[in-house]
């Protein structure tokens, strides 16, 4: 490590770094605007000046920027020399220069980058007196809001969006003083990633447009770690709360998941918290065949009437905890335990937990994907299925880049630099989907097959590999010689295409690359995409042998099953209709236990309310197989209480052997570790409730949280004692300290000095390197199975004559939960088909047409996408419409009757906000 | 006197005294309020002297709790030892010529045994209230009246000397030609400062520091128990008061007025003293008190004895 | 020692000299005293000149009040102005030091020479915006934020603030 001085201070430094993220490692407070820990340095923004000396003889030195200066051993420089700091001045008073005076107005405030620097650098008074420049706003959507006054043109905006994100549609335009950021034209931002502008941006441009109609300042946020449960991939966040709401969710540091960035889905879909379908209060249907609101004293006492010493059954959920879902299954059995997926959902699921188990291939993380060098993406369109997956993969192309570079001896922080050089480059991405995907820009090959096709070809891959004659599939053997020849090749499938025979030629390819090759030079790595948070967890809880909606409905069917209790699932989305009316008529008793108010609910004779993950302790288990705590952000108002307290009472009232000793959540995770030697691994995602930092608890307020003796001073002017946690090592107050702690309990970052979110380097080892309290989550499976290569299977296919229904999911409307928060459901499209051209062609129909399937007479839009395997009728889950359509079975389609088509127009301008003249 | 008469005389006495006590409650809050340049109470009646009632009345109708972790008969009886024991002091005290209920040989010593056993109030009302700052306020009061019961006593033995006499009216009527604050000036310096100590009035007043320990030995104390302690302070600082006028200013002694106009005046004009006492001097620390009694005021009475001692045996030779 | 004998005596005469200096008191309810305009009573809500209601709802009211009694919730209109949705403050906690006034950067919240807020229940003590909001302008007459701001609202588009140029035609080539 290379030894610098820095104003006559010696500093050791890590290797290859450059002078800003050195410096700033090193505690020392260097203001910059341009540069981003993730996104390497191009210098735009001067901000990081800093005077370097030749040698101990130079007095003078010469102004150089932190950022695009590498630490050499011996190097002299000078942060706080009058040349330096004089500069810094003189930068960020001109790039205040046109800074409105709008700090009060705008949603980054007390959080802004830009507010931070100009307090560092000393800057006060504005001394220009002439007029500021100004722009016009444009309207990019629902989910960002523009503001493009308070531009400083440090480009991160267009760097983040177009460079890292590979979006299109946000570049800089015109010239000199003139330079605008935004779109060629008004609306929506097309990147399924476009909410981290509001992070990335160093002042106000880019705000969250959901906070702010409801808008609190970071300061008054009460914030608590937190995962995203929107999909499987578990990235790590930070919802903020106050006034019983959920105002807005940030990303959460976490070295090998999400990094800096999340997904829009993420960010924005846990406004379903604040939905007004939520549930406040138990209800009991009484004879007439309405709810009666109960206290909890009376529901629980419901609940125990309706399970003690009943034949009871329940349904999990794979967005539920795996405690929650532990603790319904110790309640009425393992055998009469379903995992709450479809009948076509849950063999795949089952058999992708076993091949991840069994695997010899690495389980990658998301870091471990940004590292591979040879993709080959097998089913999913990961960009909806995972979105943060596909921005990992957009990051793993550059790896070309970067070996490129390092021949050529450039940093990899070298920005720029790299861009330049590597031009196009990428490493190889092949997409094999039955349709386009999000992914394709960045591919170097796409095939599209359908799903049965696409396991052939995942064998024939398989067998390129392992020497096999690939003469009849040069395509196969193009794949295979592009995996052969890559260092770290990532194989990725996924669930979402319901095929079993999918999942096992993946298997088989990552088998074939291990075992061709076992000096170590080589590391493939197997991802297997699932669909909902848990999903793995759930299937690491329930095994091989749980039975299916369809099994338990054959034992309702037979009058084995009194009372059936669902946990935080909507059954209408798992099934048919007619399949789950069939299931839920056969029990006398349903009982359901969820937050939001649903189809199975309506079924219901008791609903318990219970509380989101965003207001409750529990544990999920993400893709990759990383158990990750999450922690209440907030105390579940009315009735509400988290699904775990509901079952846990009800155990104890029923004299369950194994549960009248616990009572703390610590306890329950302990007896789930033991009872599931898979889950062994959760008691290590977190640390107990007992934890304390430096002997106090961690506080989820930051210490300037305001207006506590006013905020419910309309309910009672006497003020009641802060909540308390008995469960977790956070605290309902300012009070505590944060530091020092865990990564896994990190509530936020805030630094003195450093109000922005950028304060995360002071909770890292180094800049950009992991949390200093560890990184959060414990891996369930790490160790690599013994060499096991799935046999080719058959994959399942239909009658060739009729068209295949193939689920793709989508980013906004595919998840339950997302869907019913503001921002995303304005993005969620109608229910939709996607034809193929010649199918199209075949029945005679359009773009924009309708169609019903056969059969029904819900009509669809219809989309054609050209890339569309023929036979292939594509349509996302979860939208409205879609809903009780059946995956991968075989239907018929007819133009609908009635069908008006939309004004092309009406879809184009949904917004408007003033426009470009 | 008959032994009708003292009877009556005794009682006169106790009213006197609990009605002073009383009016001095409000007389002293004027007298600061005068010092600190505001009014003091004001606004009931005349001057604001029904301000004495008013404080009587809530006094007396306030809640009469016993906190329930508290040693119940202790608490009870703590405060109603200082104001008897304060009230048997004013037994020896000589009003006039005849004025005095009785004229024991050993007045001067059942004095002191009288303020002596005061501590026990504090000492068992601190420990019986249970609470911590009690207990504090009570230990510091038990250490303070020790350590000040020492130089107290030393401090009369001049007066005795020069009188000859325990009996208060014999040391009175010594005082025929000089008023002992002249000769006795050490020992009228020595017991004012050892008075304040005894009946824990402020700068002395650490057993009940506010700002230390809430209200010391009477903090769980409140209604008619508070009022009791209250009383036997203030009753106490007129005893003393009585006490210093016998011993160094010439009792009731006086030209012109009659007699007990006169040692009322004598005693009015040393509560004006003590109340000044209170309106400008701040608390000192704990171990200053300490080291006050212990490393000045106890020399400086011995200094004193011995001189008195001395001028006696000159005198005699 | 003597010194401090000595100083003691000087403070008791200092004290004993006070018997006949004036009181200082004010016989406050038979005998008002003057307060002046900026006197630290009762919080009020105030307009802008042209009537809308000033408060931008930007909270550094409530994170400068060293008691927490403040608080209140952002809302947007139409036109994208800022106001409060709600604006509480509990006087009974309100210390009356003004920090409220001094962070508010558009002279929303201030302080009036009105103290005399008695009230039997405390809970009369807390005030909502329809109790604070008054339909001046206050102390400071002639501010108005949003002229001065950067964002567009009804009536002032972008470029028609204080010192600010028109808006610039990015499709311009001009230099």
């Amino acid at each position: 490590m290379p030894k610098i001085r820095i104003d006559n201070q010696e500093y050791e430094v890590p290797e290859g770094a450059n002078l800003l993220e050195s410096c700033l490692s090193a505690g020392l407070d260097l203001p910059y605007f341009c540069w981003h820990p993730a996104m390497g340095s191009v210098g735009a923004c001067r901000q990081c000046a800093v005077v370097q000396y030749q040698n101990e003889e130079d007095t003078r030195g010469r102004i150089v920027m932190g950022c695009m200066t590498p630490v050499t051993e011996g190097a002299i420089f000078s942060l706080t020399g009058d040349k330096a700091s004089g500069f810094r001045q003189a930068v960020i008073e001109s790039l205040m220069l046109n800074h409105p005076h709008d700090c009060a107005v705008c949603a980054e405030g007390g959080e802004c980058h830009l507010q931070d620097m100009t307090v560092m650098v000393g800057h006060r008074d504005r001394r220009y007196r002439g007029l500021k420049k100004t722009h016009r706003n444009q309207y990019l959507g629902p989910l960002v809001h523009h503001e493009m006054n308070r531009c400083i043109t440090c480009y991160r905006c267009t760097r983040y969006y177009r460079d890292y994100a590979g979006g299109t549609d946000l570049a800089a335009m015109a010239s000199h003083d003139h330079v605008f950021f935004g779109r060629h034209d008004e609306g929506t931002l097309q990147s399924e990633f476009a909410g981290n502008l509001v992070e990335v941006c160093p002042t106000g441009v880019f705000t969250d447009k959901t906070l702010v109609g409801q808008y609190t300042r970071k300061w008054d946020l009460q914030s608590a770690p937190s995962v995203c449960v929107g999909c499987a991939v578990g990235c790590n966040t930070v919802p903020g709360e106050r006034y019983g709401k959920v105002k807005r969710v940030h990303n959460r540091f976490n070295a090998e998941v999400n990094g800096y960035f999340l997904c829009d889905r993420g960010r924005y879909g846990s406004g379903y918290v604040n939905s007004d379908t939520r549930l406040p209060y138990p209800g009991m249907r009484g004879a007439e065949g309405r709810f009666t609101a109960l206290n909890h004293h009376d529901a629980l006492a419901e609940f125990e009437r309706l399970t003690v010493g009943r034949r009871v059954a329940g349904i999990g959920s794979p967005r539920a905890s795996v405690e929650a879902n532990f603790l319904l299954r110790s309640l009425v059995g393992s055998d009469s335990f379903a995992p709450g997926v479809s009948e076509q959902e849950q063999p795949s699921l089952q058999r992708a937990t076993a091949l991840m188990r069994s695997t010899p291939a690495r389980v990658p993380s998301l870091a471990d994907i940004e590292s591979a060098d040879a993709i080959l993406v097998l089913g999913d369109d990961v960009t909806h299925t995972a979105p943060r997956v596909a921005l990992a993969l957009r990051q793993s192309v550059r790896n070309r880049a970067y070996e490129l570079a390092a021949d050529m001896k450039l940093q990899p922080w070298q920005d720029a630099a790299i861009r330049n050089l590597a031009q196009e480059q990428r490493s190889p991405l092949v997409s094999v989907t039955p349709g386009s995907t999000r992914l394709d820009d960045v591919a170097e090959r796409t095939l599209h097959l359908a799903p049965g096709e696409i396991a052939e070809f995942a064998f024939a891959v398989a067998a390129a590999l392992s020497g096999g004659d690939s003469a009849g599939n040069p395509e196969a053997a193009a794949v295979a010689q592009m995996l052969r020849d890559a260092r770290r090749p990532l194989i990725i499938a996924g669930t979402s295409l319901c095929e079993e025979a999918l999942l096992d030629g993946a298997a088989a390819v990552a088998g074939a690359l291990v075992s061709r090759e076992a000096d170590g030079t080589r590391a493939p790595m197997l991802s297997l995409v699932v669909p909902e948070a848990n999903s793995l967890g759930q299937a690491l809880l329930c095994g091989d042998d749980a039975p299916d909606l369809a099994t338990l409905t054959a034992r309702a069917e037979a009058g084995e099953i009194e009372t059936l209790i669902v946990l935080e699932n909507d059954l209408y989305r798992r099934g048919t209709g007619e399949e789950i009316d069939r299931l839920l008529d056969a029990v006398t008793t349903v009982i359901v236990l969820d937050g939001m108010d649903s189809a199975t609910c309506s079924r219901a004779d008791l609903v318990l309310p219970a509380a989101s993950a965003i207001e409750s302790e529990g544990t999920v288990v993400s893709m990759e197989g990383r158990a990750q705590r999450y922690y209440p952000v907030f105390v579940p108002g009315d009735e509400r209480h988290s699904s775990l307290y509901w079952l846990l009472c009800c155990l104890k009232a029923a004299d369950h052997k194994h549960f009248v000793d616990i009572n703390h959540v610590d306890e329950v995770i302990a007896a789930c570790a033991s009872a599931v030697p898979a889950l062994a691994g959760i008691v290590d995602a977190a640390p107990g409730g007992s934890y304390r930092s430096h002997g106090v608890r961690i506080p989820r307020q930051p210490h300037r949280y305001s207006g506590r003796t006013a905020m419910r001073a309309n309910i009672s002017v006497h003020e009641p004692k802060q909540p308390q946690d008995e469960e977790s090592p956070l605290a309902y107050s300012m009070e505590g300290l944060n530091r020092d702690e865990p990564g896994s309990l990190l509530p936020f970052v805030w630094s003195p000095g450093w109000n922005s979110n950028q304060s995360l380097h002071k909770f890292q080892d180094e800049v950009g390197g992991a949390l200093s309290g560890g990184t959060a989550g414990a891996r369930l499976i790490e160790a690599a199975g013994p060499t096991t290569v799935p046999e080719a299977a058959t994959p399942s296919s239909i009658d060739a004559a009729t068209l295949e229904l193939i689920p793709r999911p989508a980013i906004f409307g595919s998840d339950e939960l997302s869907a019913r928060s503001a921002g995303v459901r304005d993005l969620m499209p109608d229910a939709y088909l996607e034809l193929s051209v010649a199918d199209a062609k075949t029945l005679g129909v359009e773009a924009g047409d309708g169609v019903v399937l056969g059969g029904s007479d819900t009509a669809f839009e219809v989309r054609i996408d050209p890339s569309l395997r023929r036979g292939c009728v594509a349509y996302a889950p979860g939208l409205n419409g879609c809903i009780g359509l059946v995956p991968r079975s075989g239907v018929s389609l007819s133009m609908a009757p009635d069908w008006k088509r939309r004004d092309a127009d009406l879809i184009a301008r949904d917004g408007q906000e003033g426009s470009l003249s | 006197m008959t032994e009708l008469s003292t009877t009556l005389f005794g009682l006169l006495i106790i009213g006197a005294a609990v009605g002073g006590a009383a009016v001095l409650t409000w007389f002293e809050r004027r007298l600061l309020g005068i010092w600190q340049d505001r009014y003091g109470p004001n606004r009931l009646g005349p001057f604001g002297i029904f301000q004495v009632l008013a404080d009587m009345l809530k006094l007396l109708t306030k809640d009469d709790w016993v906190p329930p972790f508290a040693d119940r008969f202790v608490f009870i009886l703590a405060p109603t030892v200082i104001v008897i024991v304060m009230m048997l002091g004013f037994a020896v005290i000589p009003f006039g010529p005849e004025l005095q209920v009785i004229d024991l040989n050993i007045g001067l010593l059942f004095f002191l045994g009288m303020s002596s056993l005061a501590v026990y109030s504090v000492l068992l009302g601190g420990l019986a209230s249970n609470n911590k700052y009690a207990l504090l306020g009570g230990l510091r009061s038990a250490a303070q009246m020790v350590s000040y019961e020492v130089f107290m006593g030393l401090s009369l033995m001049g007066v005795v000397m020069l009188a000859g006499s325990f009996s208060l009216r014999d040391i009175v009527l010594a005082q025929e030609g000089l008023w002992y604050c002249i000769p006795q000036f050490l020992g009228l310096v020595t017991f004012t400062i050892a008075g304040i100590a005894e009946s824990h009035r402020l700068p002395f007043d650490l057993p009940e520091a506010e700002h230390e320990l809430t209200a010391g030995f009477h903090t769980e104390y409140g209604g008619m128990k508070f009022a009791m302690f209250m009383l036997g302070e203030y009753v106490g600082l007129i005893l003393i008061c009585c006490m210093m006028t016998v011993l160094f200013f010439g009792g009731w002694m006086g030209p012109l007025l009659p007699p007990i106009v006169w040692f009322c005046i004598k005693v009015f004009v040393l509560i004006c003293f003590f109340v000044l006492l209170r309106a400008a001097i701040p608390r000192p620390r704990y171990d200053q008190l300490m080291g006050l009694g212990w490393k000045y005021m106890l020399p400086l009475t011995l200094i004193n004895l011995l001189f008195t001692g001395a001028f006696l045996l000159v005198m005699e030779s | 020692m003597w010194e401090a004998i000595r100083s003691q005596l000087v403070t008791m005469w200092t004290i004993l000299q006070h018997t006949f200096t004036r009181s200082e008191t004010v016989q406050y309810p038979e005998e008002k005293p003057y307060l002046a305009p900026r006197y630290r009573g009762r919080i009020v809500l105030t307009c802008d000149p042209d009537g809308e209601e000033r408060c931008v709802a930007c909270n550094l009211c409530a994170v400068a009040c060293p008691v927490d009694c403040i608080a209140l919730q952002q809302a947007t209109k139409e036109d994208g102005r800022w106001y409060p949705e709600f604006f509480r403050i509990n006087f009974s906690r309100c210390i009356m030091c003004g920090m409220c006034e001094e962070a508010c950067p558009t002279n929303a919240i201030q302080l009036t020479p009105d103290f005399e807020m008695c009230e039997y229940d405390r809970q009369s003590m807390v005030y909502e915006k329809e109790h604070l909001q008054i339909a001046g302008t206050g102390k400071y007459h002639d501010y108005n934020y949003y002229r001065v701001a950067g964002m567009a609202i009804a009536g002032k588009d972008k470029g028609e603030a204080k010192n600010e140029a028109p808006p610039i035609d990015v499709k311009s080539l001009m230099p």
